[in-house]
């Protein structure tokens, strides 16, 4: 049977051979395929540090602040969860243009133009999750802490101590968002080969290219990574709540 | 002990409450309390919704009242102790340092002091121990020496046996007698009337958000002034 997909005419059998070639590249960790896929960890495991730093205070603040404007920026921070990543990619590559604010330090189609990219796109996720826990976590904690005369920010930061198991929900789902997402790394990165290709942007080439096994190795790796630090997480919260509580 | 001017002959109040309020969605929750506290022991009573709690929060200032005012001929320093202990996902000792942390004390102090209160509310074995995963009696207990580390001259109390065995309730009595013995404050809610009799030296009864009476606890329990606080007695004593 044969089907159509880019003008190129694919035996549907190749489906079959192009999962073992993609198993036997993970299998044999192809250096082509492990370059990529560690580019990938880097930069989205960073730009969830950065979005874990800015917006976990943020979102501590916003749930046991009171300062004027305080609501506003909590519905502005939850529609930003939706943030498309492509308009956030054109957004940075407008910054980091050479015509730019931030021109100058000629970081377009570098990693660190794509670790910027992506701690943009989820600073708003961890935040407004953070929010989230954080404000349930005042609502027991509030009459006890400002009866020990904690300051609102000295609550935030122990509420954020206090919550650090389950925040990591929020720093998951910021780092979900960010290994998966294409649009933003493609645009500000440029899929440069060995420099910039990331799994993402690599499936999309690979697979417009009709390279299917590749593409598909690489998803491969990413759904496992994804579930293992999902797993591990999981793991992690388990644990905190036997030994805690 | 010291003897303080509270405990000499005439009485000077310590707070006097002038037309204190709390009005909430058209209701009044503390309708224009005008008392003053003398006695160095007072129990609040009365039927759940008088209004204790609120105004245990007002007196704390965790509550900011709608109109009257709080005069306080000196300064007390305070702790509050809840129905329910709230405990940091840290270990019980950890839990009283963050307490004295908050007054400003020094690293090496705040261990010190901490250690000393889980001494005096014969907690030591389990200094190390998680705080949030001991049981209700003993994370009371950890709540108490975190009020009593911070040296409080008035120790507010919400309740503070309401869900607990009455073994835990007998330790919790004894902690808070030996608190008080050394000169503090104590001002408590109860539901327990024994409690009441035996920590109380004035009860100020409330009802429906307004001060009632206000008597010596002896009399109050033999001889009540008025007749809600009659109803009250007769109704909760089996």
């Amino acid at each position: 049977m044969w089907i159509q997909y880019r003008n190129n005419l694919i035996l549907l059998t190749d489906f079959h051979d192009s999962f073992l070639t993609a198993w036997h590249l993970v299998a044999a960790a192809d250096a082509r395929l492990f370059g990529v896929v560690l580019l990938s960890l880097q930069v989205s495991l960073s730009a969830t540090i950065i979005a874990c730093l800015v917006g976990m205070p943020i979102g501590a603040l916003l749930a046991v602040g009171r300062f004027p404007g305080r609501r506003l920026l909590v519905v502005l921070f939850n529609g930003l969860m939706g943030l498309p990543p492509v308009v956030v990619g054109l957004m940075v590559y407008l910054l980091l243009s050479r015509a730019g604010p931030l021109g100058t330090f000629g970081l377009l189609f570098s990693p660190a133009a794509m670790v910027i990219a992506q701690a943009v796109l989820v600073t708003p996720i961890v935040a407004a999750l953070t929010r989230q826990t954080v404000a349930d976590a005042w609502t027991e904690f509030s009459e006890q802490l400002r009866s020990l005369g904690a300051s609102r920010t000295r609550a935030a930061a122990t509420l954020l101590w206090d919550g650090r198991f389950s925040l990591t929900t929020a720093a998951l789902a910021g780092f979900g968002r960010a290994i998966a997402e294409v649009g933003a790394v493609m645009i500000v990165g440029g899929n440069i080969d060995g420099v910039t290709r990331v799994m993402t942007t690599t499936i999309a080439l690979e697979t417009s290219k009709g390279d299917l096994p590749l593409a598909l190795g690489l998803g491969l790796v990413l759904i496992a990574v994804v579930l293992a630090v999902n797993a591990a997480a999981y793991q992690l919260r388990q644990w905190a709540q036997r030994h805690w509580g | 002990m010291n003897a303080s001017p509270m405990n000499a002959g005439v009485k000077s109040a310590w707070l006097s409450l002038d037309s204190l309020s709390l009005h909430s969605a058209g209701t009044h929750i503390v309708d224009a309390a005008t008392l003053s506290f003398t006695a160095q022991r007072t129990v609040v009573l009365g039927p759940n919704g008088a209004g204790k709690s609120t105004l245990l929060r007002l007196i704390h200032g965790l509550l900011r009242p709608t109109s009257g005012n709080l005069i306080w001929p000196r300064p007390l320093t305070q702790a509050m102790v809840f129905q329910r202990p709230v405990m940091l996902r840290t270990t019980a000792l950890e839990n009283i340092i963050y307490g004295l942390r908050l007054q400003g004390h020094n690293a090496t102090e705040c261990r010190t002091r901490a250690l000393a209160a889980l001494e005096k509310v014969g907690l030591t074995p389990i200094a190390n121990r998680p705080a949030r995963l001991l049981s209700g009696g003993e994370q009371q207990r950890v709540a108490l020496a975190r009020a009593w580390a911070r040296e409080p001259q008035l120790l507010i109390l919400d309740e503070p046996t309401a869900s607990l065995d009455p073994a835990s309730t007998r330790e919790v009595e004894r902690i808070i007698g030996e608190i008080a013995a050394a000169g503090t404050h104590l001002l408590m809610t109860t539901h327990n009337l024994g409690q009441a009799r035996r920590m109380a030296e004035q009860i100020v009864f409330i009802d429906h958000g307004r001060i009632v009476e206000q008597t010596p606890v002896e009399q109050f329990f033999n001889t009540p002034q008025t007749e809600a606080a009659q109803r009250f007695l007769k109704e909760e004593i089996p």
